[in-house]
């Protein structure tokens, strides 16, 4: 076991995990066996496929799946817990999925949250094919994307133009 | 995934001395290790982080040449060689997906080296130097055929050194689900000649179009590879492509490549 002390959506927090403590593990594992819980964070894939299990690391987009616990040492780290606005109530772009369908069954939604954010940090207004380039690592099984790519425009103060979806 | 033990060394040389450890192995980016573990198909015993090695991260400019630091990741050369090396900078951008290349680093790459990565192709392209932490290889003597390399047990991919051509370019044609090259070509110019190298396509891993590079260095258009063939013999064949296939896609990216390349 080995001692990891890092940042998570702000409070510091500290844990013995074993070397082998996927990222997303000590996330999501249960306090009582040593976990954060915080379950907000999928696992899809687990192959590092999916991007369901996307979270910050430092500010930038990394696959929680495929990361040592150990590795995030000192790192500031957020999750889709993180990204909500003080009051609880949903953040611009958390509020931009709801608003343009961008999610159906909602599990790829906490990575395609935090990918897009991770986006507009980089570049505040993103033309549509930046957006879908962006999202190459995210997979969704339901929407067809384009309500998605619609929410991250609409969340940069962009309109999409009215198009069928491809 | 088998447990291990851990350690996350500051210096290339401490990371050295536990490398000496039995079974242990460097973990860079993990974007490749970690999944082959959670397969099984890699235990290592001792996993040397190189994470926390302030040496092995960054780029810098020395004369002709981009000295990129072993452990700097994708997303960093995409946005730092931008200016140096175009062609460089575009093909790391365009590895993996974002969330892969703010992790997976150029070393490992390198040390991988998987038939299909980007980064063996600029290498060999580009007639690089790959720096570790006891010697300094040639491109040319590094790779030496699938997820085969120069190194030995416990030596890193400290830095790697590309002179910068007057010319480049980057084809990657993607394997639709994968999104590693299906084919890959770089093509660089220098004063002194074209080098050509492929990814993706045969089973040995990368190598250099030689045929192609004399055609070039004679006349760089991209028509002057068209008469040009490629042995599909040796070549990968799957379900994406016949080696038929991938051979005549060398051709046609090598045209494309010079094209782009202008």
């Amino acid at each position: 076991m080995t001692k990891v002390t890092l940042t998570v959506n702000g409070k510091a927090v500290s844990r013995e995990v074993e070397q082998r403590t996927l990222l997303v593990q000590l996330l999501r594992d249960d306090p009582a066996s040593g976990g954060l819980g915080l379950t907000g964070t999928h696992v899809g894939c687990d192959t590092s496929q999916c991007g369901a299990c996307t979270v910050h690391v430092d500010g930038m987009a990394v696959k929680s799946c495929t990361m040592l616990a150990v590795e995030a040492e000192g790192a500031a780290v957020t999750t889709i817990e993180g990204m909500a606005n003080a009051d609880g109530s949903l953040s611009p772009l958390q509020q931009a999925f709801q608003d343009h369908h961008g999610l159906q069954c909602g599990f790829c939604t906490p990575g395609m949250v935090m990918t897009a954010a991770a986006l507009l940090a980089e570049n505040p207004t993103p033309s549509e094919s930046a957006v879908r380039y962006y999202l190459e690592g995210n997979i969704c099984r339901c929407t067809g994307y384009h309500g998605i790519v619609k929410a991250i425009m609409a969340a940069s103060g962009q309109d999409m133009p009215a198009m069928a979806a491809e | 995934m088998q447990s291990f033990d851990f350690v996350r060394p500051s210096s290339v040389a401490e990371a050295v001395a536990a490398l000496g450890a039995e079974d242990a192995q460097p973990l860079s980016g993990g974007q490749t290790l970690l999944p082959s573990m959670k397969q099984r198909l890699a235990a290592p015993a001792v996993l040397v982080s190189l994470s926390g090695i302030a040496e092995m991260q960054g780029l810098r400019r020395e004369g002709d040449s981009l000295v990129i630091g072993g452990a700097t990741t994708h997303a960093t050369v995409a946005r730092a060689a931008r200016t140096d090396f175009p062609a460089l900078a575009e093909l790391a951008g365009n590895i993996g997906d974002p969330a892969v290349r703010n992790r997976g680093t150029i070393g490992g790459s390198l040390a991988n080296n998987d038939p299909s990565a980007c980064y063996p192709a600029a290498a060999l392209a580009t007639g690089a130097t790959i720096v570790t932490d006891r010697r300094q290889i040639a491109a040319d003597d590094f790779f030496q055929g699938l997820f085969t390399t120069a190194l030995e047990e416990g030596e890193i991919v400290t830095a790697v050194r590309l002179p910068i051509p007057q010319r480049a370019n980057y084809q990657k044609f993607i394997q639709p689900a994968s999104r590693f090259a299906l084919v890959g070509v770089f093509v660089a110019s220098y004063a002194g000649g074209v080098r050509v190298a492929v990814t993706g396509a045969s089973g040995d891993g990368v190598f250099r179009w030689t045929e192609a590079e004399a055609a070039l260095s004679d006349r760089f258009a991209a028509d002057a590879v068209t008469g040009l063939t490629v042995e599909a013999e040796g070549m990968i064949g799957d379900l994406h492509g016949t080696p038929a296939y991938r051979a005549n896609l060398v051709r046609v990216l090598t045209g494309r490549a010079v094209a782009a390349a202008g």
